[in-house]
């Protein structure tokens, strides 16, 4: 018996796979893409001839370059001076700063207003009904000219009454009790981002080990914040909570949000708490009865079956729609421009007019946001992975 | 008569003091209000002055003859007062248009015909053609400038929308990763960035020979951003066709345009109207950050009104006002969405039972 070998098809070379990439119409598609980059490149060669004519640079060497303005807050220290680059980062810090306790914040109270909309108490759930009403029907920007004038009109310091003893809201900011570590070989923000470095760490290297359960993944944040909440204390840090009082004309101690930043945090956090709890809202009512009535037959108590039951069936419901309330918040958190709060987007705005070097401006601006966007959606997809139903194909 | 009262009472009953965790909550519920309640009526009613000038009204009120004396400036802004019934006209026009398309007996090509021509007819009437002197666009204000962006935005958008929802669906690599990455880019930026483009880079990037208005600029870099979410929400429909269909289509010797004009389009255009809906009225409230790169729509007009020096100072009248005019146009369209989408869904399944 003769044997023959035949070699099999050849593999599908670089060309072959661009072809089967571009499908039918390759000539068309072609033509169109090309059309579309030449547009682009005319309208960049424009602006290059442009800024050539007014005598400005094209690159983003500018960034290392002085920027003479003032910054109202900033996470890091900033001065009048120094770097463009320094400027820009301290209005993405502001901008992930709003936006991270803006979502946290919101969903805090979003959940407790869904919640409070299913109530069977007809007063409390037609409240919440006008509340997410006219909060979803006015725009953003209008409520934050709402709580800026709101926060402008405060009694001013001397007159302010500290409401519970500690809180003050004055037309200077809102006083907050802040609780600090001193004496430390270093401070509690710095030991809150190291514990939470390690929590993560900790977490992924569970991940990869295949042995993540939310027991152990709580327990993965919660024992390097306790390493090192003990090791400053051990090192001689002593706990202060440090309470804002009146001296003089002004209030001191304690946490200062400015008005700017604590208007531009109350109107985020309204109009995505009212979001979200629509959401809550159809994720709850999207379980239905019958599964109420199945596990009160299994004996299980209402925490139970909310806990065991409802929830992991909502969240069903309620994770993709949240994703996409926390990717809006943080890129509505933008709007602070309007009311002079120096985030990502204002900074960027006063760098573009003071440089001239507005499409680079723009580009780091759409760069990063877009980043931003990205990280965040993957994070959740993550997480919508693990509580989607498993065992079926979307 | 009896019955019926007799009947509501119980419902409150129940609703209010049911068990008592529910006269708890009741109780509660109540003394919250009653704290926040009074002051507002006080402010709002009791304390406000309705009529004279500004030296009349008092700081512990609102100032309702505030409202009175700069409504027509909150409504058109710095347009010139003479000239004022040719927005009146623009906003009945466009209110017209909207109307008849949210008939649904009176969906069809006529609509598809009159809705660029009252568009032109709007421009026309804004730009104040057929008289001596033009009114460049930055003397437009105003519910004419919001209604206006709104709907020349959506309008044009959307048949963008359509092509980009179908490229991204597409066999043909080329045009559908194009289709994404244009609308991952877009949905990726605030609108803000958006705006800021048209502002700042959109005059650079053109000829020298063209120079475009600031309200142009805006209004196509707007229709291009909300074409990306309007094709998002397209696709959707697209997705929930069964793929039977477009293949019967093709076994009937359809092409694929054919196809997707007589088959596709014209059922994934049904599911997602109601969609189309929501995401418009987030865009009425979304044209109020024209005010960013100093277009005078209705926020900005309100906010501009209050900074009168006769006038100084009474936000919260103006935001008021036009607050209330959004919310009118929003709640109503949202209470329209959900009329649709039931009246829709019962065209489509079996008739429902209420």
């Amino acid at each position: 018996m003769l044997l023959t070998v035949l070699p099999g098809p050849p593999r599908p070379g670089i060309l072959d796979r661009i072809r089967a990439w571009l499908g039918g119409w390759p000539i068309g598609q072609l033509a169109f893409l090309a059309l579309v980059a030449l547009v682009g490149a005319l309208f960049v060669g424009n602006v290059f001839q442009t800024m050539a004519r007014v005598g400005i640079l094209p690159g983003f060497g500018f960034l290392s370059g002085s920027a003479n303005f003032e910054i109202g807050e900033s996470p890091i220290a900033f001065r009048a001076g120094d770097s463009y680059f320094r400027a820009i980062l301290a209005g993405l810090l502001n901008t992930l700063k709003v936006s991270l306790i803006g979502c946290v914040l919101a969903t805090v109270c979003g959940v407790a207003v869904g919640v409070a909309g299913l109530s069977r108490n007809l007063l409390l759930s037609g409240l919440v009904r006008w509340f997410i009403e006219i909060t979803r029907n006015t725009p953003l920007l209008l409520q934050l000219f709402f709580w800026m004038s709101l926060a402008k009109a405060l009694p001013a310091p001397r007159q302010a009454s500290a409401l519970f003893g500690t809180v003050f809201l004055t037309n200077r900011g809102v006083y907050l009790p802040a609780l600090s570590l001193e004496g430390g070989p270093l401070g509690l923000p710095a030991a809150l981002a190291l514990a939470a470095v390690a929590g993560i760490v900790l977490a992924l290297s569970l991940r990869l080990a295949g042995r993540l359960t939310p027991r152990s993944g709580i327990a993965a944040f919660a024992l390097p914040l306790v390493a090192v909440l003990l090791f400053l204390l051990a090192s001689g840090a002593r706990p202060a909570a440090e309470a804002p009082a009146l001296s003089g004309f002004n209030i001191r101690g304690g946490l200062n949000l400015s008005p700017e930043f604590a208007a531009l945090l109350t109107g985020l956090t309204v109009k995505f708490a009212a979001l979200i709890a629509e959401i809550v809202r159809a994720g709850i009512q999207s379980v239905g009865t019958g599964q109420w009535e199945a596990a009160r037959a299994l004996g299980l108590h209402d925490g139970q079956i909310i806990r065991l039951v409802v929830l992991p069936q909502a969240l069903r419901v309620i994770t993709p729609l949240t994703t996409s309330s926390y990717l809006d918040l943080t890129k509505d958190s933008s709007l602070a421009v309007a009311i002079g709060f120096p985030d990502l987007v204002s900074i960027v705005n006063t760098t573009a007019n003071t440089t001239g070097q507005s499409m680079e401006a723009l580009i780091i601006l759409i760069g990063t946001f877009l980043a931003i966007n990205l990280a965040l959606s993957a994070l959740m997809n993550t997480y919508n992975n693990r509580v989607a139903l498993r065992g079926t194909v979307r | 008569m009896t019955a019926a009262l007799s009947r509501i009472l119980t419902t409150l009953r129940s609703g209010l003091f049911g068990t008592r965790a529910n006269t708890l909550v009741t109780v509660a519920t109540v003394l919250l209000l009653s704290q926040v309640v009074p002051p507002l009526v006080r402010w709002a009613v009791l304390d406000a002055t309705f009529g004279g000038d500004a030296a009349a009204c008092t700081r512990a009120g609102a100032c309702w003859a505030f409202v009175a004396a700069k409504l027509r400036f909150i409504l058109f802004a710095f347009y010139p007062p003479g000239l004022q019934w040719r927005p009146a006209l623009v906003i009945l026009l466009l209110a017209a248009i909207l109307v008849a398309s949210a008939l649904p007996r009176l969906w069809g090509r006529p609509l598809l015909v009159a809705w660029p021509l009252t568009i032109l007819a709007c421009w026309l009437l804004m730009q104040g053609a057929f008289t001596a002197t033009p009114i460049p666009s930055n003397q437009w204000g105003g519910l004419p400038v919001t209604l206006f962006v709104w709907a020349v935005c959506f309008a044009a958008a959307t048949p963008i929308a359509v092509l980009l929802a179908l490229a991204r669906r597409s066999t043909l690599g080329g045009l559908r990763t194009f289709s994404v990455l244009y609308i991952e880019l877009m949905r990726g930026t605030p609108m803000v960035g958006i705006l800021y483009v048209a502002m700042l880079i959109l005059p650079m990037a053109l000829p020298d020979s063209l120079s475009v208005d600031k309200m142009l600029r805006a209004i196509v870099m707007v229709t291009l951003f909300w074409a990306a979410y309007i094709a998002e929400v397209i696709r959707a429909g697209l997705q929930a066709i069964p793929p039977g269909q477009s293949e019967a289509a093709t076994a009937l010797g359809l092409g694929y345009w054919r196809t997707q004009r007589l088959v596709v389009l014209p059922q994934a255009l049904r599911i997602v109207i109601p969609g189309m809906v929501n995401l418009a009225i987030g865009f009425l409230l979304a044209t109020s950050l024209l005010a960013v790169i100093g277009i005078f729509d209705l926020l900005n007009a309100a906010r501009a009104s209050a900074a009168d020096p006769n006038w100084l100072g009474f936000y919260n009248e103006a935001y008021l006002v036009v607050a209330a005019v959004y919310f009118v146009i929003c709640f109503g369209a949202s209470r329209y969405s959900q009329w649709l989408e039931g009246k829709l869904a019962g065209g489509r399944t079996c008739p429902r039972t209420a």
